[in-house]
């Protein structure tokens, strides 16, 4: 009963937000510039939850989640720039598409653990990259022209699907057994999950959802290039996961809308803001290792008092 | 003929990548860590070389031994600022912070010098010896000869000397090891400074090689030389050799038959065929997981 009327609450919490964006933007109170900061957050949100489903909920280290974005980029560009098909059908079969490549991606590399996982993801990545660079349909190094579509309207509904749907796969069964394969994989099998499909199902997952925005991507820059989709992107959504702390989604979320800020009022000073960048990881790294948030939800923090008075009652 | 001459110029390349892995490998053996930052290790030995000739007017070998001694010095501060807090870390905690570092330096870099690549100084009189019909530059067999004269002394150290002894017994187990009364810390030091000389003296042959230097040049040949550590077994050293001289003859073929845009994804896709069919690598041995 308290969970459907957390869903509630974050629904109606949503839409307000959702409409009094759309109204100041329509209002004019809020410019192109702003707006376009919001829509960029909103595509960082998407990206970093969906890698926070990958390594935080299911604890696969993937370092290559820059390749993903980079189909379901260039896959919905082709759809609405070659194929001159609806926007929002491009988005979906990005994000299709991109889970495909996931599924491609995973099934061989998740037999891989740990540090070889990683710099297999990383491969596959760079390879992807370099596939879409030889590619003279979609325009090689000198990239594909696409034309703007993304607007704030899209973007909250992808997000807020995203969300949705990520949080209640976590709490479902598939993304309990995916927490234990994160917990203790040996464990985990041994209790009879099949840790390689629940493995592969979250990184299909967070691939779908990394096309998704991948799409919103393409049509928010007139231009797209690989050089975009390189490993620093990667590392750029890797730093939203994991300084929001691994396994925390409203963790991923707020850092994501942090970092975006920050980046944004840095682009006039690029080194600047990677030096900050790098320097804040290995600072969170050095000194608090699990991240701003920890494994916690920002939901947990409100319900503490509750929950104490409850364990104290209990015993 | 042009077979082995493009053969001289891969071993030539994979001669530069080898000596990259010997420090990847060495620090995943003895603290099993990837050292991502050893990439930029390799920059800032390439960039040392390239003040130390164009600046300071030195030789070739004074700036090859000042460049070693530069980035062994940086190794060795990297291990004790960074490395040495995270050694009970989780190993995601780790590999971020070596990511982290690597980017971080290459960003200072930039920040203090800009972006803008540097023409490396001829250091070398190229000459180019004609052998039964096959071109081959002087330049190709320096770096090889010295590629190998460094190769044979990190062979003699880990071997014959004690603070070679102490390497393998912490790279074995490190907690026998202090037991043992054998100064860990010490160990690992040494283990990033032989790693980190080599990784700077591959930087100026780097320089030497392909003539232009940029702070971002680190990256690509760091990942590569992941690999060719990957492809001959991680934490095994004659492995490293091998499989950086692999690597470079691979790339030199690929481009040869006409496809270099794909050269990068050459080994790439070798790295994901080892790492799905012998993930210990050509010389590995299969480590049993233990609950």
């Amino acid at each position: 009963m308290k969970k459907v009327k957390g869903f509630w609450l974050f629904l109606i919490l949503s839409i307000v937000l959702y409409v009094t964006v759309q109204l100041l933007i329509n209002a004019g109170i809020l410019n192109q510039f702003y707006s376009n900061t919001l829509i960029f957050i909103g595509i960082n949100i998407i990206l970093a939850v969906s890698l926070h489903l990958v390594i935080g909920i299911t604890g696969q280290f993937s370092i290559g989640h820059a390749g993903f974005l980079a189909v379901g980029a260039y896959i919905s560009a082709i759809f609405t720039m070659k194929l001159q098909l609806p926007f929002p059908i491009a988005i979906l079969v990005g994000g299709i598409i991109a889970a495909l490549a996931g599924l491609i991606v995973g099934i061989p590399s998740l037999r891989l653990k740990g540090d070889y996982l990683a710099i297999a993801t990383l491969g596959f990545a760079e390879i992807i990259r370099i596939v879409f660079l030889n590619i003279d349909y979609v325009g090689g190094a000198a990239g594909m022209q696409v034309s703007h579509l993304t607007n704030w309207t899209y973007t909250f509904i992808c997000l807020f699907i995203t969300i949705v749907v990520i949080m209640n796969f976590t709490n479902s069964r598939h993304g309990r057994a995916c927490i234990s394969v994160r917990e203790n994989e040996i464990a985990a099998d041994a209790m009879g999950i099949n840790t390689v499909y629940y493995k592969v199902i979250a990184f299909a997952l967070g691939s779908f959802f990394a096309g998704i925005a991948g799409g919103l991507y393409a049509h928010n820059f007139y231009i797209i290039q690989p050089t975009n989709f390189g490993f620093l992107k990667s590392f750029d959504i890797l730093i939203y996961v994991v300084l929001g702390g691994l396994g925390s989604l409203s963790g991923a979320v707020i850092s994501a809308i942090l970092l975006t800020l920050v980046s944004t009022f840095l682009q006039d000073y690029p080194e600047t803001r990677m030096i900050i960048y790098s320097l804040v990881l290995v600072i969170v790294m050095l000194y608090r290792p699990q991240g701003l948030m920890g494994t916690r939800e920002i939901t947990d923090i409100f319900g503490k008092w509750k929950s104490v008075k409850s364990v104290k009652g209990g015993s | 003929m042009e077979w082995i001459q493009q053969l001289i110029n891969g071993i030539s390349l994979g001669s530069i990548y080898a000596l990259i892995a010997l420090g990847y490998t060495m620090v995943y053996g003895i603290i099993k860590l990837i050292n991502f930052a050893h990439g930029e290790v390799f920059m800032i030995g390439a960039f040392v070389g390239f003040y130390a000739i164009a600046g300071w007017g030195l030789g070739f070998f004074p700036a090859l031994l000042l460049a070693m001694a530069v980035c062994a010095i940086f190794g060795v501060l990297i291990e004790r600022i960074a490395y040495r807090r995270l050694r009970n870390a989780t190993r995601i905690a780790a590999l971020i912070t070596a990511i982290g570092l690597s980017l971080l330096i290459q960003y200072v870099v930039i920040y203090f010098r800009g972006a803008q690549p540097e023409a490396y100084p001829d250091a070398l009189s190229n000459k180019t010896f004609d052998l039964f019909g096959v071109q081959i530059s002087s330049q190709s067999i320096l770096i090889l000869s010295v590629s190998i004269v460094l190769m044979i002394l990190l062979q003699f150290i880990v071997h014959r000397t004690k603070i070679g002894k102490a390497m393998r017994a912490v790279s074995h187990d490190m907690d026998a090891a202090r037991l043992m009364g054998i100064n860990v810390n010490t160990t690992i030091s040494a283990t990033f400074a032989i790693g980190s000389a080599l990784a700077g003296a591959a930087g100026v042959f780097f320089g030497v090689y392909y003539t232009k230097i940029e702070p971002l040049m680190g990256i690509i040949p760091g990942l590569k030389a992941f690999v060719a550590a990957v492809l001959g077994g991680i934490g095994i050293i004659p492995g490293a050799m091998v499989g950086g001289l692999v690597l470079g003859v691979v790339e030199t073929i690929v481009s040869a038959l006409g496809y270099s845009l794909w050269r990068d994804a050459a080994a790439f896709i070798i790295l994901i065929l080892i790492l799905l069919f012998r993930p210990s690598g050509i010389f590995g041995k299969n480590a049993r997981e233990k609950v």
